[in-house]
């Protein structure tokens, strides 16, 4: 009981780290971005490619991972993103598929289309023993780093003059541009940096979730479902959502496997239907 | 009666009529039985996409809900249809084919509250995890619809007793093709009627729609569920000519192909999804000739590159070509002598 507990708070916590780079775009441009998975599965296959092909040590590929996926998001949004803020939803939509489409079928070609491990140190297998709850090493190393990431994230967000300036442009483009904030740089960096994020996800999570290259559009859902449920005007919501699904999708597995993932959409169709605006939306909505 | 109601009788009368282009376009659709006879199975798939696509035109067109979800209602009538067939309650495939219709009819009705509420990612989000639980569900009671491994011992009577569905796909063919036809002239009624006018002006302004008396809810409940009832016509269709039915038929990729065809087509124009699913799906069959393994990175670069063009540009050439093969038409015909004036407003 309580290892599900534990496993799940590991997996939600994962999914707060993949996800909240998309909460922040969605929020801050209206975008619908349903590539965000590709972003999460660059970092993954850069993970193993590092770690796997060229013997780079793990703990130093995660920050690799972190660093490729930011430049690659960074580009993708300056080059191709820009020009579709602006356009309805329907074609965000569009786009943003036929990116992941793309990146799947890229993915296959380069890499092959069967699962990739990548290789986790000796010290980090194995599992901790504490009043009879079996705690993986590895799934504790993800709750730290995930947690960590967190709190810096929100320290980041509610302490520092960049953090008040994505607030404010997230709350009122219009008045924020008014009073000189650069809304599209500040945008160009959220998004690099909130696709790092999903990348460092991705190589973190390549052990749990696995990693294959339909990945971006096995778990979009997931991340849609953190973003509408948790809402997206703070971080919070986000990760309180993510922690819940974790829970949920975990203990779902494990009580009621054939059911699958029917537990997990017929809870987010309930939420969405008693809060559209997402479960811990401020009431005030745009 | 007041002089407008007659006017906008007549002006209702005079765009519903059938042009010349279109009925050009239908008899074609009819020549291809002759004409191709190779292709039958290619073709038939084509008109279930065509029946699919007009569906999906129905709300995301006109009524402008944006969908992911479309591929629950092809999927379900699917299944029962199947399901029908294989145990023997329904034999005849014609009647089988609208009482999936009506299935999913009633699906759609149940889920339309659903998207009433929220944004469009809401919509997104909702329409999409109804397909997904669909998915879970026909994947759980693997013992009924055979699980991963798809439905199958299932053998549709005769159309009408007198039709086999023969291997070549002939007869099946034909058939998909007047159901096909059927439901677009039901389609085009609706879509000209004053019901049909209404929901172009909900999805212009729904706020100003409510303003001028239109029930703006019931307007959407009502074509929503329509619009299922034609995706499970379709689905049901696929489901009799196969034979054959698998948990594909819930999946994204369905719906996301969908949109790629409305999206070529054209949305918000009856035609827009039949030609999206005749180009598309050769295209489909041309790229994946050329790379079975990776049609999709190039399907994926067709929908990226339309968007960055932008649809409405893409919405103009084929506006242009449209117009022009119009003109064409219309030297080749006689000008009908009594023409409709236009409404002026004494």
């Amino acid at each position: 009981m309580l290892t599900i507990l534990f496993d799940g708070i590991a997996y939600g916590m994962l999914l707060f780290v993949l996800a909240c780079g998309l909460s922040v775009t969605l929020g801050l441009m209206n975008f619908i971005n349903l590539a965000h998975g590709a972003f999460a599965m660059a970092g993954g296959y850069c993970t193993v490619i590092v770690v796997n092909r060229l013997g780079v040590p793990f703990a130093l590929g995660l920050p690799i991972a972190f660093l490729m996926t930011a430049i690659i998001g960074g580009v993708f949004e300056r080059t191709l993103y820009v020009h579709v803020y602006a356009k309805p939803h329907l074609d965000q939509v569009l786009f943003t598929i036929g990116l992941v489409f793309m990146a799947v079928a890229a993915t296959d070609y380069v890499m092959g289309s069967s699962q990739q491990f990548v290789q986790i140190p000796q010290a980090l297998q194995g599992q901790f023993n504490v009043f009879g709850i079996g705690m993986g090493k590895y799934r504790l190393l993800i709750i730290a780093v995930c947690g960590l990431l967190t709190i810096a994230l929100q320290l980041m967000l509610t302490k520092t003059r960049f953090g008040s300036r994505l607030r404010a442009a997230v709350d009122d483009q219009r008045v924020a541009r008014g009073l000189g904030i650069n809304v599209g740089a500040v945008f160009a960096v959220t998004f690099a940096f909130g696709s790092g994020l999903a990348g460092l996800g991705g190589a973190l999570g390549a052990e749990i979730l696995g990693l294959d290259p339909t990945f971006p559009l096995k778990y979009m859902i997931y991340f849609l479902i953190v973003v509408t449920v948790g809402g997206t005007s703070s971080i919070t919501g986000p990760f309180l959502a993510s922690i819940l699904l974790g829970i949920g999708d975990v203990a779902g597995k494990y009580y009621v496997p054939k059911l699958g993932a029917f537990v997990i959409y017929a809870i987010m169709i309930v939420v969405l239907l008693w809060r559209p605006q997402g479960l811990f939306a401020r009431s005030a909505a745009r | 009666m007041i002089p407008l109601a007659d006017d906008v009788a007549a002006y209702l009368k005079r765009r519903a009529r059938w042009s010349p282009l279109e009925i050009a376009f239908w008899i074609f659709a009819f020549a291809t039985i002759w004409l191709f006879p190779g292709k039958y199975l290619i073709m038939k798939d084509t008109a279930i996409l065509a029946l699919f696509a007009l569906s999906l035109d129905l709300i995301l067109g006109y009524a402008g809900i944006l969908s992911l979800g479309q591929a629950a209602f092809f999927g379900i009538a699917g299944y029962f249809s199947g399901l029908v067939a294989k145990y023997g309650i329904v034999n005849e495939p014609v009647i089988a084919l609208i009482l999936g219709g009506m299935v999913a009819a009633a699906l759609g009705f149940v889920t339309s509250f659903l998207v009433l509420r929220g944004s469009d990612l809401t919509r997104l989000m909702v329409t999409l995890g109804v397909s997904l639980m669909l998915y879970e569900v026909a994947n759980r009671y693997s013992d009924l619809t055979g699980g991963a491994d798809g439905l199958q011992g299932v053998t549709v009577a005769p159309i009408l007793g007198l039709f086999r569905f023969d291997l070549y796909g002939h007869n099946g063919y034909i058939y998909c093709l007047i159901v096909l036809f059927v439901c677009f002239v039901i389609v085009r009624h609706i879509v000209y009627s004053p019901f049909g006018l209404s929901l172009r002006a909900v999805k212009g302004n729904g706020l100003r729609a409510a303003a001028i008396g239109i029930p703006v809810k019931w307007r959407l409940v009502a074509i929503y569920t329509i619009a299922a009832g034609f995706a499970g016509i379709a689905g049901a269709l696929l489901t009799q000519t196969t034979a054959f039915c698998s948990l594909d038929v819930f999946s994204l990729d369905r719906s996301a192909d969908l949109l790629l065809v409305l999206i070529i087509g054209g949305t918000g124009y009856l035609y827009g999804g039949l030609i999206g699913a005749v180009i598309y799906r050769f295209l489909q069959d041309w790229i994946s000739t050329l790379t079975p393994q990776y049609w999709q990175f190039w399907i994926g670069l067709v929908l990226v590159v339309i968007v960055l063009v932008g649809r409405d540009r893409i919405g103009a050439v084929n506006e242009a070509a449209r117009n022009t093969i119009y003109r064409f038409c219309m030297r080749l015909m006689p000008r009908p002598a009594a023409r409709c004036r236009a409404p002026d407003r004494t």
